[in-house]
């Protein structure tokens, strides 16, 4: 085997220390050396965003980062999308209850596509998400179901965050 | 086909707590949303070899020398193969469709090439070894040496006279010739006021599923397991020991989370094969995941017909008779049953229309290309695209509005004999057209159309209105004496009450998307008085349930909901039996209501359903003769097909100096007979149509004129995404199936058999007053640019 280089990174707010080949991608990373499988791969042209997690925050195609680009970084994945252990992000509410998923191997890219495109955008236009999401790809739903559920969670967190910064009336 | 006036089905109410019907939410999708579930490449056994597999350059090619030293010396690299290691395979690729009197040409297809290669992909090595990255650096030092051979990749090419031969044993490029025809077709074309010709291609696509093939195959005292993203684990088992000659008990195939078919994976593919022979050679686990790549090259495609339609009419608008020669593309070598699908285009050729005579004939062509089988709609969207396109052509021709002309051809009585001997079950194709229209007000589109074209926006508006036959199917229909497959097509299904008083169902069909864990749990939770939670869904692994027949042919629901419905049903008059006789009343006088079993008239004497499973699993008082137990088997084998039908318009625009289209609206109205569960009709409605918009504007196969594939990958391969694909207005009639209890009829392909001609009818619309009459898919801005300045001239 080749040579390995020491990294250091946080996944899903979990420090890991590893050595890893150069030319390893995050996405192998994540799967085959943290066993973090909810990220998919489903293209090797960064065209199809199945691999999509949060490196610091932003949206990015795992397939095509460098696990050693990711040393010192934070990685979000989807089974760190939701606060809680039990609890669903409102966009994996979202999916659920509007059926924005069939075969569901887009499904963890592309709710963390859309996580990001909401951080950006909190208030998006159908218009906006189609465009958002055009890293995306499904084969099964047609979009149609995938840019409701966008809206839908786009509403349920503004009306959250509105809540939270509404004092309580006692 | 389909037996005429094939019996109704007796139709109960199910009585229950009415969750058919409900657009309930998914039990499957908490996994899915959270990155929990497990697909194939999820899967991690200890000490599993990788497998990097070396594919052919060249399209027609004898392999003349292969290397294999430099790379089997490298670290980590276990073993290599080439065909002529697999010499001690049992049996080549099986291809199933033996249509009695018909000669089709099987070549022997292998998991690795034996002394020549057919098709570009082809795989001829693999690398097994301890690490995926370095299997792959392996693989490439594996020095094949070819000789060039001539190739051929137009399929009319490949019929003439002198052209390369790609099997030289059949002396020709003919994989068969098949012909379906009723009516009197010579003395309805004699007659004709006018006879329409037209010649339409219909292009080759990709499934493109977004999770890549894969297999994972373990070999361990003397039994094989195969895990793989497929369709078809049961029809799997018998061909992995028909191929390996390993005895069928001792096979398991599971086909865990599938990451979307579209029947890319209803097939048995040589890496399946190919890792399994290595888990036996080597010992160890071997896993094998496709590349996108590997999958745009070898998993196989679909459509690729060219279509020489004749249409004899009468002035008045009386469509008497359709003539349909369809040229199919097989590629070079077949899979399990590519040459069976150009055949169903012949089974909706009259679409919904009442031709007095219909004649479907049918070439297979071998060239050098990858195969194609069955991809969304095999065969049925070819023949909705042909039709509802010259029907359009043909009101132009008559000077008849085109959709008076389809109204005046509509077929109208049901169970509707066709000429070629199919029986429509039910329809009102009057019903989802006027829907349809009423969704599209099309006095106010034409009114805008008029308004718009003043100011040189081109928009258009076209329709698709179709019918389409699935719930595969009969098996004395499609069996060995009638279509000519080699199996039998029945479905499934065990329903098993547990000691507690909650459920399993086994189905012998494979779900990769539908949601039927949650529309078998609705249809079971009704027979049963229990809540769909109560009621786990299990599919998708050989060694559980009975033999199935997996899923394909939009049969899943038909064929296996009416298997669970039918085991359910024994469960619910079993169970009535046990409380009937606690109760002391008549099994006749106990009904299912609001969760338990109930004595009609007294609702207050009621069991529950664990309160039966009790009785059945401590049967210390079980009426005379009873067996213990609460569990019980179905085989459903209907006795005809279904036929779903519908009308979809769409409305485009487009930019006439850039030849891009834009789809405006999407109005779909479809008839699938009962709704079981309306959110998950709306969603194959929406993914079907999708996959047509798809072929109609975007994807292509492509290859160049050496045989090359030259859209290899999602950079050349146009899947649409959201931004191509516009919102869907859906809506539904139904209108019962009378052949199964349910009422149900199959709508995961529907969509996609309808959209296409939708498309292509609304930009000649659009493009009407700049002469363009006829336009080819797909529909690229190239194309539809060329054709605009092609009419100007």
């Amino acid at each position: 085997m080749s040579t390995t280089v020491p990294i250091r990174l946080s996944v899903n707010g979990k420090p890991h220390e590893l050595d890893v080949e150069p030319r390893l991608l995050l996405v192998h990373l994540l799967r085959d050396r943290l066993g973090l499988t909810g990220t998919h791969v489903g293209c090797d042209t960064s065209n199809c965003g199945a691999c999509t997690v949060h490196l610091d925050g932003e949206a990015v195609k795992s397939c095509t980062v460098l696990a050693v680009q990711a040393d010192e970084a934070e990685v979000t994945t989807i089974e760190g999308l939701a606060a809680g252990d039990d609890g669903l992000h409102p966009l994996q509410e979202a999916f659920w209850e509007d059926h924005a998923l069939q075969c569901g191997y887009c499904t963890p890219g592309m709710i963390m596509a859309a996580a990001d495109l909401l951080a950006r955008n909190p208030d998006p236009t159908e218009e906006e998400i189609r465009l958002g999401l055009e890293g995306n790809l499904c084969r099964c739903t047609g979009y149609h179901n995938i840019v409701a559920a966008v809206r839908d969670a786009a509403a349920e967190m503004r009306g959250a965050s509105a809540a939270a910064k509404t004092p309580e009336v006692v | 086909m389909g037996a005429p006036g094939a019996e109704t089905a007796e139709r109960e109410m199910p009585g229950g707590n009415g969750y058919v019907g409900r657009a309930l939410k998914r039990k499957e999708d908490p996994r899915l949303i959270t990155g929990r579930a497990t697909y194939v490449d999820d899967l991690v056994l200890p000490s599993t070899l990788y497998a990097a597999i070396v594919r052919s350059p060249e399209a027609h090619a004898r392999i003349t020398a292969i290397d294999t030293s430099a790379a089997a010396a490298r670290e980590g690299v276990e073993a290599v193969f080439t065909g002529e290691d697999l010499a001690d395979m049992a049996a080549p690729c099986p291809m199933v469709w033996v249509p009695p009197g018909v000669e089709v040409h099987v070549p022997e297809h292998w998991p690795l090439a034996r002394g020549k290669v057919g098709y570009v992909g082809q795989a001829v090595a693999v690398v097994l070894g301890d690490d995926k990255y370095a299997v792959v650096d392996a693989a490439e030092q594996v020095v094949v040496d070819y000789e060039p051979l001539p190739v051929v990749v137009d399929p009319e090419a490949a019929l003439e006279e002198g052209a390369p031969i790609v099997h030289e044993q059949f002396g020709t490029n003919k994989v068969f010739e098949w012909s379906l025809a009723g009516g009197d077709v010579e003395g309805v074309f004699a007659a004709a006021d006018v006879v329409l010709e037209r010649r339409i291609v219909n292009h080759r696509t990709a499934g493109a599923a977004i999770e890549p093939r894969g297999a994972l195959a373990e070999w361990r005292e003397g039994h094989l397991t195969l895990w793989s993203s497929t369709q078809i684990p049961h029809i799997a088992r018998v061909i992995l020991s028909i191929q390996l000659g390993i005895s069928e008990e001792r096979i398991r195939v599971v086909a865990p989370e599938v990451g979307g078919g579209f029947g890319s994976k209803l097939q048995v593919y040589g890496e399946e094969v190919l890792v399994a022979w290595c888990a036996r050679k080597t010992g160890r686990p071997v896993k094998w995941t496709a590349t996108r790549s590997d999958d745009m090259l070898t998993t196989h495609h679909g459509r690729d017909q060219i279509d020489y339609v004749r249409i004899a009419a009468r002035r008045d608008g009386k469509m008497t008779g359709i003539h349909v020669r369809v040229i199919q593309d097989c590629g070079s070598y077949h899979l399990i049953e590519g040459p069976v699908i150009p055949t169903f285009t012949s089974c909706v050729i009259s679409g919904v229309y009442d031709f007095d005579a219909v004649q479907t004939d049918v070439v297979g062509v071998f060239t050098n290309k990858f195969t194609t089988d069955a991809i969304r709609g095999a065969g049925r969207p070819e023949a909705t695209h042909l039709l509802e396109v010259c029907v359009d052509q043909l009101a132009d021709e008559l000077g008849i509005d085109r959709l008076e002309l389809r109204r005046r051809n509509f077929i109208t009585e049901f169970p509707n004999e066709r000429p070629h001997g199919f029986v429509y079950d039910s329809g009102d194709y009057h019903g989802t057209l006027d829907r349809c229209l009423e969704l599209l007000d099309l006095d106010a589109f034409q009114r805008e159309q008029a308004q718009l074209r003043e100011r040189g926006v081109h928009r258009g508006v076209g329709f698709s209105t179709y019918v389409e036959i699935c719930g595969l199917g009969p098996s004395r229909a499609l069996g060995p004496d009638g279509w000519g497959m080699q199996g039998g097509y029945f479905e499934s299904a065990q329903v098993r009450v547990l000691p507690t008083g909650t459920a399993m169902v086994y189905t012998g069909t494979s779900p990769h998307g539908q949601g039927l864990e949650t529309s078998f749990a609705q249809i079971v939770a009704d027979r049963l008085g229990l809540d769909p939670d109560a009621i786990e869904v299990i599919h998708g692994d050989t060694n559980t349930g009975p033999f199935g027949k997996d899923t394909y042919g939009s049969r899943s629901l038909s064929v296996g909901g009416e298997a669970v419905a039918r085991a359910a049903q024994k469960v619910q008059d079993k169970a009535k039996r046990i409380v009937a006789h606690k109760l002391e009343a008549a099994p006749e006088d106990i009904e299912v209501s609001e969760g338990a079993f109930r004595v009609k008239g007294s609702p207050e004497q009621a069991l529950s359903l664990a309160d039966v499973a009790t009785e059945a699993y401590i049967p210390a008082d079980l009426p005379e003769g009873m067996e213990a137990g609460l569990d019980e088997i179905c085989f459903y084998d209907p006795d005809n097909f279904v036929w779903p039908f519908g009308a979809h318009a769409c409305v485009t625009e487009v930019d006439v100096e850039t030849g891009r289209v834009e789809i405006v609206r999407w109005i779909a109205v479809d008839d699938c007979g009962r709704a079981v569960n309306p959110k998950l009709i709306d969603g194959q409605v929406h993914g079907g149509a999708a996959h047509a918009i798809g072929q109609a504007l975007y994807e292509q196969i492509r290859y160049d004129e050496n045989g090359q594939l030259v859209t290899g990958t999602f950079v050349d391969y146009g899947l649409p995404t959201a931004a191509e694909i516009p919102s869907f207005e859906t809506a539904r009639t139904e209108t019962p199936s009378p052949t199964n209890t349910l009422g149900v009829k199959g709508v995961g392909e529907a969509a996609t058999i309808a959209a296409t001609p939708a498309i292509v009818n609304s930009v000649l619309d659009a493009l009407r007053p700049l002469g363009v009459s006829y336009l080819d898919m797909p529909l690229t801005p190239e194309r539809v640019w060329a054709a605009i300045q092609e009419a100007r001239r």
